[in-house]
């Protein structure tokens, strides 16, 4: 038995544990609905609008953005603040101690962000299939398109999460470097409206990130051929972005696999204790 | 001890800047010992644990634990190493029971046919004694039953060498005395070397068969609590009062001393009084002979010795 293929398969075991322990706490149970029913009522803002030039609402188009909002937001904060909590406070270091430890906890830490989107994606997929008209597709063929789509999203953009999780110094750092770097790509990215008023070279900034490419293809695949004329250039760059989320999936994994390790590396029982008194310590 | 040594470690230096923590430390660990690292806060304990676990780079040194640079050691090293860390916050939602049978599983593959990994985890349940707390959440545990836990997840794998670091920190008397029988039951039953850091005297006399005292980054003395208590006095102080004043002798042989006393003043002796050195004793004399750069004083003839105070 490979001891490495082994201990990835208990990270699996892991982060499906954490995660069927998590739908029972009130507490990820109020982040999932709060976060699911905030998008919901983005959308119902604009429940009358309608996309120029075709009969689709806003809601409608705006749907699938949204939700690749939510899937990179959530695979990039939510492992980078785990991890920026969980090597302060020994988790990271009780599964390092183990053999191969480290890969499953890692594993397990990937797949419980990724099973973290299921619930929210239910809260607004739900939702706004009640709410809104045809914004939610019923083919099959459109759910392929969307699940492959947000598959290379996720492994687009996990690596970044393992990068900024390991980078940063404090857990408070990760609003900086992992929220508001977030926030501020959605918004050039077209998750909350049109790239039409932006500059050129913001627009090309937004096409070299993975955030948008993932929007794109949800579009595609939830939107009827009409909605094109709402993407940039007036065409589905289908191919593009396929090749942009597999470039970023396949470049981001040696950063994130050089500084995990080397945070990891870092981390010992003293490392922690001084995070446990620093924690005790208020006031500095 | 013949065996070959689980440890061993020659002129370990560590150096934090212009601060020289660990100034060329020896040690060796045998197969099944139980070792006891003493020293005052800041002696360089931790440091060295963490050197030997492979978590810290030493500035200079030799270091072998189970034959292997703990730098440079793979996977299967680490499996046969176990490490009882103090856990703070870590899985608060999980269970005891699913978190050491999740970090038992790890061990799997590194299972032999003399030493079958992991332990079982109800086994290990019971041998640490967390009974009904098992299916509680973490969260939820006790101080002292969270060093139950600490304890089962360092031992699951089955290790062969185990490292304690202040392993009762924090305890009251009855959790720390539940702990020392915990770590008995251990050794006696796996033949596990273990490696523990203290600063609790009475705790190394209990739990280590040998001690090495560290202080100002050098081993300042080694050997079982009694051979160390010989080494700085004679083995007792007889006190008693006499006409008022009150009177000291250290003495190898108590009792004909004592026998001797009795019989030359059939009365006038008070408050007889006859004391073992503690290993308290010798562990003051070491770490202050140390800081004021001096021999710990060792024993001159004995009997001649005769302190007398008032």
């Amino acid at each position: 038995m490979n001891a490495r293929v082994h201990a990835i398969r208990i990270g699996l075991a892991r982060g499906w544990h954490e995660f069927v322990v998590g739908l029972r706490s009130p507490q990820d149970q109020g982040f999932y609905v709060f976060f699911g029913l905030g998008a919901l009522g983005l959308l119902w803002l604009s429940r009358d609008d309608v996309l120029e030039g075709t009969s689709l609402t806003v809601p409608q188009v705006a749907l699938p953005s949204l939700l690749a909002g939510i899937i990179v937001f959530s695979i990039l904060v939510g492992p980078a603040y785990a991890l920026a909590l969980e090597r302060e406070d020994g988790t990271l270091l009780r599964s390092r101690m183990a053999p191969y430890g480290l890969h499953g906890y890692l594993t397990g830490l990937g797949l419980l962000n990724v099973l973290g989107i299921v619930p929210v994606a239910v809260v607004v997929l739900g939702g706004s299939a009640i709410l809104f008209d045809g914004a939610v597709p019923t083919d099959p063929a459109r759910w392929v398109v969307a699940i492959g789509a947000i598959l290379l999203g996720v492994l687009a953009t996990l690596p970044l999460g393992f990068v900024v999780g390991s980078l940063v110094r404090k857990i408070q750092q990760v609003t900086t470097w992992g929220m508001l770097p977030i926030v501020a790509l959605a918004w050039i990215s077209g998750i909350f409206g049109s790239m039409e008023a932006l500059w050129p070279w913001v627009r090309t900034l937004a096409q070299l990130f993975p955030l948008y490419w993932l929007a794109h293809l949800l579009r595609y695949a939830f939107l009827p051929e009409a909605a094109v004329v709402g993407e940039l250039g007036g065409v589905w760059r289908l191919g593009l972005g396929v090749t942009a989320l597999i470039v970023w999936s396949v470049i981001g994994t040696v950063p994130a696999t050089l500084l995990v390790r080397r945070m990891a590396r870092r981390q010992s029982g003293a490392a922690v204790a001084q995070a446990r008194d620093q924690a005790a310590q208020f006031v500095r | 001890m013949t065996t070959e040594p689980v440890v061993r470690v020659r002129d370990l230096r560590m150096r934090y800047g212009t601060n020289d923590v660990l100034r060329g430390v020896d040690l060796e660990v045998h197969r099944g010992e139980v070792v006891g690292l003493l020293g005052p806060n800041g002696a360089g304990k931790t440091t060295t644990i963490e050197i030997l676990e492979g978590f810290r780079r030493p500035s200079a040194g030799e270091i072998d634990v189970l034959g292997v640079d703990p730098l440079v050691a793979d996977e299967a090293w680490r499996a046969r190493i176990g490490v009882v860390l103090q856990s703070w916050r870590d899985h608060a939602r999980w269970t005891p029971r699913d978190l050491i049978a999740h970090l038992g599983s790890y061990y799997r593959p590194f299972s032999t046919p003399e030493r079958q990994r992991p332990l079982d985890t109800e086994e290990v349940i019971d041998l640490v004694g967390l009974g009904d707390a098992a299916d509680q959440r973490i969260l939820t545990l006790s101080g002292g039953q969270r060093r139950r836990l600490d304890v089962a997840v360092g031992i699951i794998g089955r290790p062969e060498l185990l490292f304690l670091d202040e392993p009762t920190a924090g305890f009251d008397p009855q959790a720390r005395r539940e702990f020392h029988d915990l770590i008995h039951r251990l050794t006696d039953l796996e033949g596990t070397t273990v490696l523990l850091t203290t600063h609790d005297l009475s705790e190394a006399e209990k739990l280590a068969d040998r001690i090495l005292i560290l202080a100002g980054g050098r081993i300042v003395a080694n050997g079982s609590a009694d051979a160390l208590a010989r080494q700085i006095r004679a083995s007792a102080e007889v006190r008693w009062t006499q006409d008022g004043q009150r009177m000291v002798h250290a003495t190898q042989d108590a009792t004909a001393y004592v026998r001797e006393l009795l019989g030359q003043h059939p009365r006038g002796i008070e408050d007889l009084e006859v004391r073992r050195a503690s290993l308290e004793d010798t562990y003051l004399e070491f770490v202050r002979a140390h800081l004021e750069d001096r021999e710990v004083v060792r024993p001159v003839a004995p009997a001649l010795v005769t302190e007398e105070r008032r």
